[in-house]
């Protein structure tokens, strides 16, 4: 029986131990990145490999699959790009005379930042974040393949999310669906600004919310594009975000509200591309100065 | 004695690796309408009711931990979760037998609601987020109802695990007496 007791209080110096070390950390970590550097070595040498390679064996099934998809399918399928061609070199020769006229006109107002040409490096998604309250997930990049914090994410043309972590071979991604998430957006029609915001309740209806849009006489429709705006400062500008997809006058009559479907399909990512250069590169400012 | 210790450490260890892999990998593709099962749970709390409280607090940290690294905002806040969850559950190691199953759903399904509530108002509570039925009908509930369908798969592998574990243990005992 003294034994038993013994072990029990044991347990409960463990118990009390142990919380109040997790509390010291949460307090640490919060005020410095520097308290979590020892366990991510950890998670650097032993759960990021694994993750990968799980990663090359799904992939490597889904080749498979795709492989016993039928010959009679792939023909079809040839027939249907053979004629996608011919169209988009039809279209491509009107397009390159547009881009001639583009060109010269481009040289006489002297518009020297193309903001389609950010340069991005491609890289997968090795894991998600395991609870259902966020979404964050990890690419198999990192530092040393030159990816910083506050790069921005994108999968095929529209914003995906930000990093805010880095390890040498990992990094970590906020979406902009999350729940913590806010973007400065923009509607690329009429330039007006507007917060975006990630909103758990929205997530399973595939929408994000959009807020604080000044109610003008410039109108906005549904089906109008949104990208990230000038004003913000982790943001690069010009980013495809989605799509309208209903707006609403505030009670106040001053501002504008809605909903976006993002352009981005949220659900199944599998490789995204990193623009490797900062706003805060590319405005100069200086990193220090936070 | 002393290697059987170490294999059981060991195995532990493998287990709660795999566990974590699983959910951050495989399991984002059983997501059935935006939620997905919560194996580290399950396995904590097994671990917990079938090991007792040391174990399962143990376990409980190392997962949490291993969250909390990846995922987390701030290091301990998951570990801290789980290892109350391991512990409360091994406390329940004396009310436990191997044959009976309701109790086991029963527990991981408490631990589960209670994980929920615990990240709500740790976390969208403390952001004023106040729509507390909403999370509770879209997350809390329909994850701890999944988790107990995934359970009946997977606990009877801790099971036979522990067994098998167990009867080592009890070999070489004998052997040394």
């Amino acid at each position: 029986m003294k034994k038993k007791n013994q072990t029990s209080h044991t347990n409960r110096y463990i118990l009390l131990g142990l919380s109040v070390f997790c509390a010291l950390m949460m307090v640490l970590s919060s005020f410095s990145e520097q308290a979590a550097g020892p366990f991510k070595v950890l998670a650097n040498i032993t759960v990021i490999p694994l993750q990968q390679g799980i990663n090359h064996v799904g992939g490597w099934l889904g080749d498979m699959k795709d492989n016993f998809s039928t010959m009679q399918q792939l023909r079809a399928e040839n027939e249907d790009l053979q004629a996608q061609i011919d169209a988009l070199t039809t279209e491509n020769n009107y397009l390159q005379e547009e881009r001639y006229e583009y060109e010269r006109l481009q040289e006489l107002y002297q518009l020297d930042q193309n903001y389609a040409e950010y340069e991005k490096t491609a890289a997968h998604v090795i894991g998600k974040e395991p609870g259902n309250w966020f979404s964050t997930f990890t690419i198999d990049k990192g530092s040393k393949d030159g990816i910083a914090v506050d790069m921005n994410v994108l999968a095929g043309s529209g914003l995906v999310g930000i990093v805010t972590e880095v390890g040498p071979t990992w990094a970590k991604v906020r979406s902009i669906i999350d729940d913590s998430t806010n973007v400065s957006g923009m509607v690329l029609s009429t330039s007006d600004t507007c917060i975006v915001s990630g909103d758990l309740s929205l997530m399973s209806s595939g929408q994000i919310a959009f807020e604080q849009m000044e109610n003008n006489d410039n109108v906005v429709s549904v089906g109008d594009q949104i990208v990230t705006s000038y004003i913000s400062d982790k943001y690069l500008q010009g980013i495809l975000i989605g799509s309208v997809s209903e707006i609403n006058v505030d009670s106040n009559n001053l501002t504008r509200s809605g909903y976006i479907i993002p352009a981005v399909d949220f659900k199944n990512i599998q490789e995204v591309l990193v623009i490797t250069t900062t706003k805060a590169e590319l405005t100069g400012e200086d990193e220090s100065g936070d | 004695m002393k290697a059987v210790k170490i294999r059981r450490i060991v195995v532990t260890a493998v287990v709660v690796l795999v566990a974590y892999l699983l959910q951050c990998t495989i399991f984002t593709s059983l997501e059935i309408a935006g939620i997905k099962p919560n194996l580290m749970l399950i396995v904590t709390a097994s671990f917990g009711f079938m090991r007792g409280p040391r174990e399962g607090m143990l376990v409980g940290f190392a997962s949490g931990m291993l969250i909390d690294v990846q995922y987390g905002d701030m290091i301990g806040f998951y570990a801290l979760i789980y290892l109350v969850a391991g512990y409360v559950n091994g406390l329940f190691e004396q009310i436990y037998f191997d044959e009976d199953i309701k109790l086991p759903l029963f527990l991981i399904a408490g631990s589960d609601v209670v994980y929920g509530l615990a990240v709500y108002f740790l976390t969208f509570l403390l952001r004023s987020d106040f729509d507390f039925l909403y999370y509770l009908n879209r997350i809390v509930v329909p994850e701890a109802i999944y988790t107990i369908a995934i359970t009946l798969i997977i606990y009877p592998l801790l099971l036979f695990i522990n067994h098998k574990l167990e009867a080592e243990e009890k070999r070489s005992a004998s052997k040394f007496v």
